[in-house]
């Protein structure tokens, strides 16, 4: 703040407080007839009367005591203009303060755990460990992933051991670090309706569902030359593109008829934000071991 | 020497007085806002909302999420952990009107930019509790019925711009190509992911 606007600050604020004191004490009551209270101010309207009795003496000295708190808070705390206040007081002063506090009380907490291997972390005795990674994961990851993990439409479950990126330990800490895309480009006019049915037709009996064979035969080769790069040959999916198995009858936007003719027709771009700008590498890493743990027990 | 009765008979000398007394505060907190650098100056780095956010801000209005969502982090641990790096005035030089709240229903939202992936939100707004079970937040189907016309986005955005947002003559002239045709869920995912992501000075690692 500028030297001018600090002393406009200063100047203004000082003269409010004194003024408003001056003021008090000069339309003060003079104490002369406190003792007997049947002086009135002189005026009658409709037969009511106004007694001349000073302010309670314990309603002004409020007053006073509110003018005294206000000074002594402004020799306290900053509030007059670039003064700092007698306690160097300042709110992010006080948040830096808390915040290396807990640094100072959890960063051994966490600095033990990122040192073991998110297998160690499986282990009873660093039970404490998962039991924080599950804490974390609620705050973070439960709005999608939801609290018990298992998922919602468009959003994996993390609790049936069926990855689309790959459930190696390194492989959940890079989808929480850096995020993944999942694209699956719409194939509806290349494919038509009727082709899009078919290949419906054929997803669904990969996991055993009841089809029109006909049809299933139909998308089966035009599954062959056009989904296989990223599915694969055999439909078992790509963990590389988080392409997703097709033949384990787990879907992650439905698998109803219905639902699997949209994917098909009108693609499916997953997206899961990338943490590595929202949380810490030791936080991260209790994450995953949690999220490991939710199949691996 | 005034007297009490001096005031309370001069119903103008009153008024006069309580004028003098009011406008201390105003002109002691106010004032001097209009001409501090750390509120008159953009953070580093900063870009203004592109014409489908703004438009998306305006539906954030409209529909008053403003009234249970605060975007406003205070310089607590307890907050900063949850939501990233406290605001700061510089921050929202350019948010006309800014959009800070006083309440929260829902949490914070001046960071959630990035949090969430689009069709998160999209499912959220469409139905919150088709997400998060225990919700109370209501549900705004008609934002994926309604589309933005696009008629007064250049308009809007030549107001932002005399009132000190630094919009090119260019974004100006494209302001409503760029939305025409949009959706309002698309604009106002477009805000939400912008919130927090119009700069990059502060890490909000937690």
């Amino acid at each position: 703040m500028s030297a001018f606007w600090s002393a406009w600050v200063t100047v203004i604020t000082l003269a409010v407080i004194f003024g408003c004191t001056w003021l008090l004490f000069q339309t003060r009551k003079s104490e002369t007839h406190k003792e007997s209270t049947d002086v009135t101010v002189g005026h009658v309207y409709d037969g009511i009367e106004e007694y001349d009795n000073p302010l309670p003496r314990w309603w002004f000295q409020l007053f006073v005591a509110t003018v005294i708190f206000g000074l002594v808070y402004l020799a306290l705390y900053p509030g007059l203009g670039n003064f700092k206040g007698l306690l160097g007081w300042t709110s992010t002063g006080q948040w830096e303060e808390e915040m290396q506090h807990a640094e100072e009380v959890y960063k051994p907490v966490f600095a033990k755990y990122a040192a073991l291997s998110i297998e160690d972390l499986q282990t009873e005795e660093n039970k404490s460990g998962l039991q924080m990674g599950q804490r974390m994961f609620a705050n973070n990851c439960s709005v999608c992933h939801g609290s018990a993990g298992t998922g919602a439409y468009g959003f994996p479950n993390l609790t049936d051991n069926d990855w689309l990126y790959g459930g190696e330990p390194a492989t959940i800490k890079q989808t929480i670090i850096n995020g993944r895309n999942g694209g699956m480009p719409p194939w509806g006019s290349v494919l038509g309706e009727e082709g899009v049915r078919d290949m419906a037709s054929y997803v669904l009996s990969l996991s055993g569902r009841e089809v029109d064979p006909d049809a299933a035969q139909r998308g089966e080769t035009q599954f062959q030359a056009l989904c296989t790069a990223c599915h694969g040959q055999d439909a078992k999916g790509t963990q590389a593109l988080g392409a997703p198995n097709l033949t384990d009858d787990v879907w992650l936007y439905g698998g109803s008829f219905e639902a699997v003719t949209h994917s098909i027709r009108s693609g499916r771009a997953g997206m899961m934000p990338a943490h590595k700008d929202l949380l810490s590498d030791d936080k991260i890493h209790l994450i995953a071991a949690y999220v490991f743990s939710l199949s691996n027990d | 020497m005034i007297k009490h009765e001096t005031i309370e008979k001069n119903i103008g000398l009153m008024v006069l007085l309580i004028i003098i007394v009011i406008s201390g505060g105003g002109l002691a907190e106010i004032v001097p806002l209009f001409f501090h650098s750390s509120t008159t100056q953009p953070i580093e780095g900063m870009r203004p909302y592109t014409a489908l956010e703004n438009e998306g801000r305006d539906i954030y209005i409209r529909e008053g999420c403003h009234v249970c969502h605060t975007q406003m982090i205070r310089p607590f641990r307890a907050e900063t952990e949850r939501y990233g790096h406290y605001s700061t005035a510089n921050e929202d030089v350019w948010e006309h009107p800014f959009l800070w709240g006083s309440k929260r229903t829902g949490p914070d939202l001046d960071r959630v930019g990035g949090r969430y992936s689009d069709d998160w939100h999209r499912a959220h707004l469409y139905n919150p509790r088709d997400v998060v079970p225990q919700s109370k937040m209501p549900s705004y189907p008609w934002l994926f019925e309604n589309r933005v016309s696009g008629s007064d986005t250049e308009a809007k955005l030549k107001v932002m711009r005399k009132l000190g947002v630094p919009y090119t003559d260019e974004q100006i002239e494209d302001a409503q190509e760029a939305v025409s045709g949009k959706y309002e869920i698309d604009a106002l995912v477009a805000y939400l992911q912008a919130l927090g992501k119009t700069h990059s000075e502060y890490s909000n690692k937690r």
